[in-house]
């Protein structure tokens, strides 16, 4: 009993962070049409500018979590702005290879700055143990949790409590209608990616604090896929879903089975839910009226 | 017969608008992809609290007309080749559409294109867009006009009937407090009684909050009924135009538009006739 609610605490803690990196992920794609392969390389651009802020500037955490949310906003706008405003028009595949090649521009930029060796980062999350029904518990885990809910909770208003955020779900429902109302689709669309990469780079931020700064977050990041393909590529609420089922999936495949399986479980588990339910639990539903 | 009766026509060049019209085109002309030739020298003048129709066949340009008037053209690849728009004088012929909006000039769209994810609330939050400050209240007016939609407020919009959908559509457009209202084929799809609400709607509109309004239809006779002044659209460019309640009396609106012709029953012989009589547009 004691080793399933530590599994599940862990499976929780990794599934939220999951979340976090694949809101943004459904965002761009929910709002643009873009299909982002660079979403781990985002996370990983993240992890390295705190870790550079707290080691080499000497900064306290929250200072270096708004700077290196501000090179996300910048990454995440220049990236819409620069890359894929000028693809515009071009085919699903080429925009895909964009953002493939752009992920492995930021992952070697990384490596040719700070080298292959994992760094370790003082963590800024209180570490030790906290004992909940005498089942003692890592305290990191659970504020990346509490983070991660908090962050995806800020989202979820936004979306449906702010003039941008609907005008956001608008542009996604009918870009030209969008237009008409005087919404700029750009400007919607540079939003999208900022708030993508910042929701990114506080994912990153939480991996790295649990297992160090190295190229292992944006392959951290590949498990996005997973998460959204269950999810539904556009869902919010889906990526949420997804998020905590393939963070349980893969704490119980290596508390129970072992083996490194738990490595591959989450793919196993994308291609059977390509094979029965291709658009994800929570995917949109074509509204047609009979 | 009355071939030569020579209509209110006056090609390419309308009778000069009476000066300080709200919106004002002049010898527009809208070519897409570069090579299709839509507008071939449009002019047509809307004054200030006037509700004026423009009639036309399908691929007359009239949906054109207004993707020009707001600056949608560009994301179908179409451009204004030639000639100016202007309202209240100055010149939008270049114009963002988030400009054209935030002017007051509002269009809704052919075919409704609500929101269908979004509730109907959020839909009209989205009309407000460009004027945060002033949604609460115009919240109020739209429901006020549109009480069926303040019944449907938390439903998806893409669940409403059609009717629900066009008057949306039309509040939507609303929000944004417009100074004139552009409507592209309203009575689209709808069940006549419907089409009789929604145009005592417009008329209202027009009458009690002073909402100059620009109407595309098909359904000439309806929308002659309730204009002021109604310009005829063929292949491009004005034909005829004139007081709504001449042109409905005009026989050859009478007979090209609204399905009157004088003798009942014709036969092929005729229709060919019918269609030299016709070349004059």
């Amino acid at each position: 009993m004691q080793t399933f609610i530590q599994l599940t605490v862990s499976g929780l803690a990794n599934g939220a962070i999951l979340a976090l990196a694949a809101v943004g992920f459904a965002i761009i794609f929910k709002a643009t049409g873009v299909i982002n392969f660079a979403q781990g390389a985002f996370m990983a651009v993240g992890a390295y500018m705190v870790y550079t802020a707290i080691a080499d500037f000497g900064w306290a955490w929250p200072l270096a979590i708004a700077f290196a949310a501000l090179i996300a906003i910048l990454l995440g706008m220049g990236t819409e702005r620069f890359i894929l405003r000028p693809m515009v028009g071009e085919s699903a595949i080429s925009v895909i290879m964009v953002t493939i090649g752009l992920a492995f521009f930021l992952e070697a930029s990384l490596q040719f700055q700070f080298g292959t060796r994992p760094l370790r980062m003082a963590p800024f999350i209180p570490e030790g143990t906290v004992l909940i029904l005498d089942v003692p518990l890592p305290l990191n885990r659970l504020i990346a949790i509490g983070l991660a809910a908090l962050v995806l909770g800020a989202v979820g208003a936004f979306f449906r409590y702010s003039r941008n955020g609907i005008a956001m779900r608008a542009v996604a429902d009918d870009q030209q209608a969008a237009l008409t109302m005087g919404i700029s689709v750009r400007r919607i669309f540079a939003m999208a990616w900022g708030i993508a990469a910042v929701t990114a780079m506080l994912a990153g931020v939480l991996v790295a604090n649990i297992q160090g700064v190295s190229g292992n977050v944006a392959l951290f990041g590949l498990l996005v896929f997973p998460v959204v393909i269950l999810g539904g590529l556009d869902s919010i609420g889906g990526t949420i879903v997804g998020g905590l089922i393939v963070g349980l999936l893969i704490q119980y495949t290596a508390g129970y089975l072992g083996g490194g399986l738990q490595q591959v479980v989450p793919y196993i588990l994308l291609v059977f839910i390509l094979m029965v339910r291709p658009y994800g639990l929570f995917g949109e539903v074509r509204i047609e009226r009979v | 017969m009355s071939a030569g009766a020579g209509p209110q026509a006056s090609l390419g060049s309308p009778a000069a608008p009476a000066g300080g019209a709200l919106l004002e085109i002049n010898n527009l002309e809208v070519i897409y992809d570069e090579v299709i030739l839509v507008l071939r020298g449009l002019s047509l003048a809307v004054p200030e609290g006037q509700l004026v129709a423009l009639l036309g066949s399908n691929g007359a340009g009239k949906s054109t007309t207004l993707k020009a008037i707001t600056g949608l053209l560009r994301t179908e690849h179409g451009e204004v080749t030639e000639g100016t728009i202007h309202h209240a004088g100055d010149e939008i012929t270049q114009a963002d559409t988030s400009d054209i909006v935030r002017r007051g000039l509002s269009l809704v769209m052919e075919g409704r294109h609500v929101f269908e994810h979004l509730t109907v609330r959020e839909n009209l939050i989205c009309g407000g867009y460009t004027s945060p400050g002033t949604v609460e209240e115009r919240l109020a007016t739209v429901e006020e006009y549109f009480p069926r939609l303040s019944e449907r407020r938390a439903q998806q919009a893409g669940y409403l009937s059609g009717g629900e959908q066009q008057m949306l559509a039309i509040g939507r457009a609303l929000m944004a407090g417009p100074s004139l209202l552009m409507l592209d084929e309203p009575s689209l799809g709808l069940a006549p009684l419907l089409v009789a609400e929604i145009f005592q709607i417009i008329q209202r509109l027009n009458r009690d909050l002073g909402t100059t309004v620009l109407l595309i239809e098909q359904n000439a006779k309806r929308a002659l009924s309730i204009a002021d002044h109604a310009y005829i659209m063929e292949n491009g460019r004005i034909v005829l135009e004139g007081e709504a309640a001449e042109l409905a009396d005009n026989p050859d609106v009478k007979e090209f538009y609204l399905g009157m012709g004088e003798s009942g029953r014709r036969s092929y012989r005729d229709v060919k006739h019918y269609k030299r009589r016709k070349r004059w547009l």
